[in-house]
């Protein structure tokens, strides 16, 4: 288990009283690993990903993150954040502060690192993602793609060990997807651990090392690609792979 | 293939768009409804435009003559009431002589405010500025120092007094009410709690009662011997009461920021302050702008209720120039029609500033 960098052990939870979203959820990711996880909307793939950094509390289980246990204690939370970057369906940048400002608060605010510093590591990762002649911008003023290759250099600043990505994709124009899915490719093959939930198929069968499906709070299959995509075991992501791949 | 190209000569615009006739056409008689609404109006305005003019100018009396007013009485208006009682109602109960006082302090914060609005000037030298502003103006205004002869706060009244109640509740309730409106939504019970009463409390009663409260129920409550200045408890009582209004629009603007954002924050391991003040704030507050102004505008106006306590602010100073005046107090129209005029021209002036911040906030949001 050394090298697990995150471990959900007997994870339970529920929405308020009834609704058990995550179901005694058992799951080890290596250090390096990039995982897909896909599944039909309810089942949640979104909540297990928005526990890894808190963002969802839980109720049953263990949930450790780069030897951290997170548990209520505000030092843990604090503590798994610091190495845990995030991309949202929505991106959710920051519409009243520029590309680079978006880039650079967390740095400077947090990391404490001085504003100069902090611009030219901003500007690095803005290269990464292709998008540094946009930085002066605003974020509304960019396209949908654009500012997801902003929310992703946005996580980069704070040099994650583990990405999440949830849904990165799916608010996007057809078009815009290669874009946003060229630097995550890009980013799969720098050795951070990625956990990923997207329907991109292509991408899963072209980077992940393990592809999860869910359905109704359970992993209910788990695989690398090809065994996943030629040989699946249950009915449930048989028929669930006949939908998606159908057409 | 190798065609040449024809350029094709400019033309003028086949109807004309720019210029007054246009204009007219199409924003007064664009059609039969414009058109009737104009004629009405026009002809509203030529009906009463002669009688008014007559009353307010021609039939005037402007010079401070009492007999040439109480001829002109019903055929024309008596501004000699404001050349006659202007530096009543302008400094009301304050000593004469000492006059100058109260007109450098006010003329002193007009400017400061109106230089606080300018962008360019929003840096943190503007705050030790308005250190020293007020403390000219308390200087000025109360003596006591640099051979000043003291002049006890009860005697403040007129303009000068109006300008600070408002300035410095609104000073003193923006960043109040920013807390309470944090404190409302904040996951602590005890603090969630003492903020919602605190505004239902507010919210609940006039603002009359709470000034009468502060002026004569506090002192009750007080240890013997102890006093604080009426104008301070006057002072803290409107802030204490526009805080909790304003409160409830910045708590609006807080909801409306999406909770993406705070999530963001959050992933970004921002605190829980450093979220408020570099993510929710500046959102929230931009998109309260007009009703937070619309809001500083009511209090402006408000603090014409501190006569309640015996303080004389612009319209209080006018009762007391005229109310015992035998002579002079048939012109209290043209008094209030005067006072009327300065309560505009501020208000009008918050309005438009307003505009243009509202302006500002969104070119840094979308463009």
């Amino acid at each position: 288990m050394s090298d697990a960098i995150v471990t959900f052990e007997k994870v339970n939870k529920w929405y308020g009283n009834s609704f058990h979203v995550l179901r005694d959820i058992d799951l080890s990711v290596r250090r390096g690993e990039r995982i897909v996880i896909c599944g039909p909307s309810g089942s949640g793939k979104s909540t297990l990903i928005r526990c890894v950094n808190a963002l969802e509390e839980y109720q049953e289980g263990r949930i450790t993150v780069d030897g951290t246990e997170l548990t209520d204690d505000v030092k843990a939370v604090e503590a798994v954040r610091k190495q845990v970057g995030m991309v949202f369906q929505q991106f959710n940048l920051f519409p009243h502060l520029t590309v680079l400002e978006n880039l650079t608060l967390a740095p400077m605010w947090v990391g404490h690192v001085p504003k100069a510093e902090a611009e030219v590591r901003a500007m690095q990762q803005l290269q990464r993602v292709r998008i540094a002649e946009q930085a002066k911008k605003f974020p509304l003023q960019l396209s949908g793609g654009q500012q997801q290759r902003v929310a992703i250099a946005r996580a980069l600043c704070l040099t994650p060990k583990i990405m999440l990505f949830d849904e990165p994709t799916s608010a996007l124009d057809p078009e815009m997807i290669k874009e946003v899915l060229d630097v995550m490719i890009e980013l799969a093959g720098q050795g951070i651990t990625m956990l990923c939930v997207t329907h991109e198929m292509g991408f899963a069968k072209a980077v992940a090392d393990r592809v999860i499906f869910m359905d109704q709070g359970q992993i209910v299959e788990q695989n690398a690609p090809h065994e996943f995509f030629e040989n699946p075991q249950s009915d449930r992501t048989k028929d669930f792979l006949s939908k998606i791949l159908g057409h | 293939m190798a065609d040449t190209f024809q350029p094709i000569a400019a033309r003028p615009a086949p109807v004309a768009t720019e210029g007054l006739v246009p204009w007219i056409r199409r924003n007064l008689f664009n059609d039969w409804k414009s058109a009737l609404t104009t004629v009405l109006l026009i002809g509203l305005a030529l009906y009463v435009l002669p009688g008014l003019s007559q009353w307010g100018l021609f039939s005037a009396v402007f010079g401070a003559n009492a007999e040439a007013c109480q001829a002109a009485r019903g055929t024309g208006a008596c501004w000699g009431v404001v050349t006659e009682k202007w530096r009543v109602i302008i400094f009301g109960r304050y000593p004469f002589e000492q006059q100058w006082r109260p007109e450098v302090a006010t003329v002193l914060m007009v400017a400061a405010l109106m230089l606080s609005c300018v962008r360019w000037f929003w840096k943190p030298w503007l705050a030790l500025m308005w250190v020293a502003v007020l403390a000219v103006f308390f200087a000025l205004m109360g003596g006591g120092v640099l051979g000043l002869e003291p002049v006890r706060t009860d005697l403040w009244g007129g303009l000068p007094l109006t300008v600070m109640l408002a300035t410095l509740s609104i000073f003193l309730a923006f960043p109040l009410s920013i807390l309470v409106a944090l404190g409302r939504r904040s996951n602590l019970p005890a603090i969630r709690t003492a903020c919602i009463v605190y505004i239902e409390l507010i919210r609940g009663v006039p603002l009359i009662s709470v000034l009468f409260m502060a002026s004569f129920m506090f002192p009750l409550f007080m240890p013997q011997g102890t006093t604080i200045d009426v104008l301070l408890r006057v002072l803290i009582g409107i802030t204490l009461f526009a805080a909790a209004y304003m409160a409830e629009i910045v708590r609006g603007g807080l909801q409306a920021v999406p909770k993406g954002q705070l999530e963001a924050a959050a992933t970004l391991g921002l605190s829980y302050w450093q979220t408020q003040r570099k993510i929710v704030l500046p959102q929230a507050l931009a998109m309260v702008v007009p009703s937070m102004m619309n809001n500083f505008i009511s209090i402006f106006k408000d603090t014409s209720l501190v006569t309640i306590v015996s303080l004389y602010e612009l319209t209080g100073a006018l009762g007391l120039a005229l109310n015992s005046d035998v002579e002079w107090r048939p012109f209290k129209i043209e008094a209030y029609l005067f006072i009327t005029a300065i309560y505009f021209a501020f208000c009008f002036a918050m309005s438009r500033y307003s505009l243009w911040v509202e302006k500002q906030v969104s070119v840094s949001r979308t463009r």
